[in-house]
């Protein structure tokens, strides 16, 4: 279990003052100036060695992500993202960070973008986020007047300064390239890659897309240096973390973890274990409505981090962790998810467009067993045609969860569509003439 | 120079171009449906995937750009079934209307789904219906059946500059719009019809007409304009049912303006279709015969002097050539092919040509844009000024009236006084003028139908020659022509003669009584009213003002009916194929002179449409280089004299209604209804 004095979020449950005096007392700020002085090689070579992975949920490593941004800054300006359009669900970590701790954010702002030569971040900020919004821009505006952020930022003589956007609460905009599109001013669809940002990003030029909480955490490694963010969790999945604890457990949580925690340690410790008993666990989604869900069986000893939960056909994505008793209709609720993201793709590319729809519409008929057994089939090779051939991830997140029940609960969904059809009043077209068939006979025998 | 193996083959392709560019170099077929040569890359109907070594996924090959030593593989058990899961997708949601629909027979969705579809149907939920949109009397909907390629929103932002079609809604529910469902104000809409893959966007006047298996195709060229696009005329039974465009890419590339697409059901109202005489006042049908009789015996009583003849704008060069060499033997030098009076100038062809030539545009990097509306004028062109602009570092100034260009322009002032403030330097324009490495001047009509025309255009060629216009390799001189047949007559001298009278001297002195005799080769843009007690001899395929005002009608043929010759704006020589035989006793144009002037006894020679071009071509050399534009050299034209400050003004009001093919369409009318005089529809109105 995490130290308290490892923890980097220490106001992610607000019971502290989120304002600039508050987040300085709980040491953000603290020596910036010499954190910059370090250099933007020696910041992004940091950066590295601390082995920290995007916490967005493709675990992609950050440092080197930084240094994929063009050496020496040409015509066109270099640009900072963060993404701050948190919108998978089950997740609720940037929310908290964002209103609890925004110094963090910005301060991270201003330490990346100076390690990739860029002067002006920007906050895309889910448009649902009203109340973080607002945090946030007085955040800023306290960073400006205390000469944080600036003309000559924290003393450093790097100009920086940190332009909060809201959004307009579409799922499909916290995609980076959508984002992008978005913070542009034009209709949120991811656009193709290549060109990556870090080539052609916002406005055309080079730009790096982070999630809130990997730009939050990069000047406590940097103040507390790379070997300590390392020593943390397993090789390859350093550092700590925040998981979002919801579902059937007795107490709901956000809450900061070393990487590689056991999920049922996870559960129990923080969130006072799964509802009615361990035992009672039918199946967890570990990183949020996108990654498949594992069963109980495989819960027992399951470390939460990138490679462990690849292991088992899962991911961590956002470590948002939606916990589901046995008193959950796992068909139903995976058909909700499709629902979601029939609701949510920006219907650009076809197969995400056309196959989202069709996958939710035989998820629903799933639900009620209104379906043949080959159908099960039929949809996984849907879901098999949309994963892969999207322009962006979104038709791989809708595929996930339908492959992850069918994978672990195939008995369970055919149990449904048997029993649908044994209940006579919904019998299939066929095998209810037959039956009405045969009494009818009997009759003529008689 | 990227090196890569498609299908196990090497190939080394020029740099920039992208895998599916390069699979077509070698020979491998990538099937599409969004992406276009001529627009931006969106990648989104996925159906161009192919496997890429390396690579987890199926990359869009569209999009990806070739790279050195990259492997694509497209015959793979995988890029097989990524082609059926996208085909099975599009087709879900797709009406299989295909028995009535218009694009049957020639849907990119048909004969895809075909090649590399399933052939199977898993999908047993409900389809989805989208409501039509009302794009205007030319595009029809059926939105229904879009596939969402975004072609049409690409087109009308990128190619005709009118951001009027976008997407709205997310997901399944994503659907494209005008936004305000109003139609779309663009003269190259009926390109999107082309466009569409599918049958979502099809041509309203053309709907339910003819399937396309049915229709003989017949590639010729346009005569709407001076732009002398490349058109492929399908008739059926006698009718041109449709105009589409060819591939050209130094006039229209592969687009046309809705005049010259939709303008065809105009060949088959207010024909001329027999010859006419008129007696008592009335005109009456007659027979070739008759009507040649009664030409002859006005001629024989009439000196040549008294003689004059107009060629009309649609007038083909070879019956321009024939009527030149009936004048003369008839000892008439009162022949004008400018019937709006320009003050054109013969004496250097450089001087009434579009020098720069069409494709040329893209090369120029600034514009002096002189009493002309290119997007009414010659939209094409207008769509290559756009294309120039969105290449980056192109300045485009305007003297004359105000109109949305589709890109920036600045306008410097109404008349001529502006042209001599940029000559003298006094004008912010003669700047960027001058920094321009290749800056470019356009004159159109409406500076040169004036009384000072001839000054205007020595202006104009005082505005070139100083501002390094004319150099080596460079050409920025310009006239932007309006009429198809213009260039053509210029080059054959159909201007008057020594002692001859121009156009507005001609219709004075018939006005006068000094012209007894006048001859109309289609001219029916002149004041009708003003030629007194003429004998007015009309040759021409409608019904128009001049066949009103004749004397005797003699029945021609339309462009798609004849074999001719037009020389467009840039001087590029292209020959029509007849695609259809003239309705009844109508003849093509050539022959009636020819016929004509045999009755005259003043027979000319030649007997053959061959014979007739072997002449011209010697008299004039320039008509046997075929489909090359001009070089012409450069020399002195126009005038130097004074100009009055009136302000130039368009001789086009109503860009649907400039010739009597486009004034007995229907459609056209339609659209001027709707664009021009912007009447609005209360809803009783049928």
């Amino acid at each position: 279990m995490l130290h308290d004095r490892d923890r980097i979020f220490t106001n992610l449950y607000g019971i502290h003052d989120w304002r600039l005096v508050g987040a300085r007392k709980r040491g953000d700020w603290d020596g910036t100036k010499a954190i910059l002085e370090k250099g933007r090689d020696g910041i992004i070579v940091e950066m590295k060695e601390s082995g920290l992975r995007g916490r967005g949920g493709a675990g992609f490593p950050t440092g080197l992500k930084w240094s994929f941004m063009p050496k020496e800054v040409g015509d066109r300006p270099h640009y900072l993202v963060v993404n701050a359009d948190e919108g998978e669900p089950g997740t609720c970590k940037d929310r908290d960070i964002l209103r609890h701790d925004p110094h963090k954010l910005i301060e991270g702002c201003l330490i990346a973008g100076f390690a990739m030569g860029a002067h002006t971040a920007y906050i895309y900020v889910r448009g649902e986020f009203h109340n973080e919004s607002n945090n946030l821009e007085a955040a800023v505006e306290e960073a400006r007047e205390a000469g944080l952020l600036g003309k000559d930022a924290c003393g450093s003589g790097w100009a920086f300064d940190v332009i909060v956007h809201r959004g307009a609460g579409a799922y499909i905009c916290g995609e980076e390239m959508a984002l992008i599109e978005s913070l542009e001013g034009k209709k949120g669809q991811p656009r193709l890659k290549p060109p990556f940002p870090a080539n052609m990003g916002v406005w055309g030029c080079p730009t790096t897309v982070n999630n809130v909480e990997s730009i939050a955490v990069a000047p406590t490694i940097l103040r507390r240096g790379a070997g300590w963010f390392s020593g943390l969790g397993r090789p390859k999945n350093t550092g700590t973390k925040v998981f979002c604890i919801s579902g059937h457990v007795e107490n709901p949580c956000n809450v900061e973890e070393e990487m590689g925690i056991p999920l049922r340690e996870l559960i129990k410790k923080h969130a006072g274990g799964v509802r009615g008993g361990w035992d009672n666990l039918l199946a967890v989604i570990p990183g949020g409505s996108s990654v498949p869900c594992v069963r109980a069986s495989t819960c027992d000893n399951l470390p939460m981090d990138f490679d462990s939960l690849a292991e088992v056909r899962s991911g961590l994505g956002t470590a948002a962790v939606i916990v589901m008793d046995k008193s959950t209709d796992i068909i139903a609720a995976i058909a909700r998810l499709s629902k979601f993201y029939a609701h949510e793709s920006c219907g650009q590319c076809t197969p995400c467009r056309e196959g989202t729809g069709w996958m939710w519409r035989v998820m629903e008929r799933l639900v009620k067993g209104e379906a043949h057994i080959e159908e099960i089939d039929t949809l996984l090779d849907v879901a098999g045609q949309v994963e892969g051939h999207t322009i962006c991830a979104l038709g791989d997140a809708a595929a996930w969860p339908i492959q992850g029940l069918i994978r672990n609960f195939r008995p369970e969904v055919e149990a449904r569509i048997l029993s649908y059809q044994k209940s006579a009043s919904h019998a299939p077209a066929g095998t209810a003439k037959e039956t009405k068939a045969e009494p009818a006979k009997e009759t003529e025998a008689a | 120079m990227p090196t890569l193996t498609i299908d196990g083959e090497e190939i080394t392709v020029e740099d920039g171009l992208t895998v599916m560019q390069a699979c077509e170099q070698a020979g491998v077929e990538i099937p599409r449906f969004c992406y276009h040569d001529r627009l931006s890359i969106a990648g989104n109907c996925r159906m161009c995937l192919v496997e890429m070594e390396r690579s987890p996924k199926p990359i869009a090959s569209c999009a990806m750009p070739a790279g050195e030593g990259m492997v694509i593989k497209t015959n793979t058990p995988l890029v097989k079934k990524a082609r059926e899961g996208v085909m099975e997708f599009l087709l879900i949601n797709h009406p299989l209307d295909c028995p009535i629909c218009d694009q049957g027979g020639e849907c990119d969705l048909q004969d895809q789904a075909m090649a590399y579809g399933r052939g199977s149907n898993r999908y047993t939920e409900n389809k989805r219906a989208v409501k039509d949109k009302d794009l205007g009397p030319l595009v029809s909907t059926i939105m229904t059946r879009c596939i969402h390629c975004t072609r049409c929103i690409r087109f009308a932002t990128e190619i005709a500059g009118v951001e009027e079609l976008g997407a709205t809604g997310r997901g399944e529910h994503m659907e494209i719009t005008t936004y305000v469902e109003s139609a779309l104000t663009s003269e190259l809409s009926g390109n999107l019809v082309d466009l569409c893959p599918v049958g979502a966007l099809t041509s309203k006047p053309y709907a339910f007409a003819a399937r396309s298996w049915e229709l003989t195709k017949t590639e010729t060229i346009d005569v709407h304009d001076a732009v002398g696009s490349n058109i492929r005329v399908d008739a059926r039974g006698g009718a041109a049912m449709r105009v589409l465009p060819r591939l050209h890419e130094g006039v229209n590339e592969e687009w046309i303006s809705d005049k010259t697409r939709h303008a065809v059901d105009g060949l088959s109202r207010q024909r001329l279709d027999t010859p006419y005489v008129r007696e008592d006042g009335k005109l009456r049908k007659a027979t070739w015969d008759e009507a040649f009789e009664a030409i002859k015996a006005r001629v024989e009583r009439t000196e040549g002097g008294k003689i004059a003849a107009l060629a009309g704008d649609l007038a083909d060069a070879e019956s321009v050539f024939a009527l030149k060499g009936l004048m003369t033997s008839l000892g008439s030098t009162n022949i004008d092919c400018r019937q709006d009076g320009a003050a054109l100038d013969t004496a250097t062809r450089a001087g009434y040509l579009f020098n720069t030539t069409i494709a040329g545009i893209e090369d120029a990097d600034a514009v002096l844009l002189v009493g002309t509306n290119p997007r009414w004028e010659a939209p094409l062109i207008n769509a290559r000024f756009r294309k120039r602009y969105l290449m980056g570092g192109f300045q485009a100034g305007v003297v004359g009236e105000v109109h949305d260009l589709t890109y920036p322009a600045t306008h410097l002032g109404a008349g001529p006084a502006t042209l001599s403030e940029i000559l003298a330097g006094i004008n912010e324009f003669a700047k960027v003028l001058k920094a321009a490495d290749r800056p470019i001047i356009v004159v159109g009509q409406s500076a040169l139908t004036r009384e000072d025309g001839a000054a205007v255009l020595g202006l104009a060629r005082a505005i070139a020659e100083k501002f390094g216009m004319i150099t080596d390799g460079w050409n920025g001189f310009n006239v932007l022509h309006t009429a198809a047949g213009r260039v053509g007559a210029l080059d054959l001298g159909f201007v008057p003669g020594e002692g001859g009278k121009d156009t507005n001297a001609i219709i004075n002195a018939a006005g006068e009584g000094a012209i007894e005799i006048l001859y109309l080769l289609g001219a029916d843009e002149i004041a009708m009213n003003d030629l007194g007690k003429a004998f007015v001899i009309y040759q021409g395929h409608h019904g128009d003002a001049g066949a009103h005002r004749a004397d005797v009608v003699l029945p021609g043929a339309a462009y798609t009916e004849k074999d001719a010759t037009y020389v467009n704006t840039e001087g590029r020589v292209q020959r029509t194929s007849r695609a259809l035989f003239a309705p009844g006793d109508a003849r093509e144009d050539w022959s009636i002179l020819r016929a004509l002037s045999e009755k005259l006894g003043q027979t000319l020679p030649y007997n053959s449409l061959n014979e007739l071009r072997a002449a011209m071509i010697e008299a004039v050399p320039t008509f046997g280089e075929l489909d090359a534009p001009a070089t012409a050299a450069w020399g002195d034209f126009g005038k130097n004299g004074d100009v009055s400050d009136a302000p130039f003004v368009s001789p086009i009001t109503d860009f649907y209604m400039t010739n009597p093919i486009c004034r007995s369409s229907e459609t056209m009318a339609e659209c001027s209804t709707l664009y021009i005089q912007k009447t609005p529809r209360t809803g009783t109105d049928g």
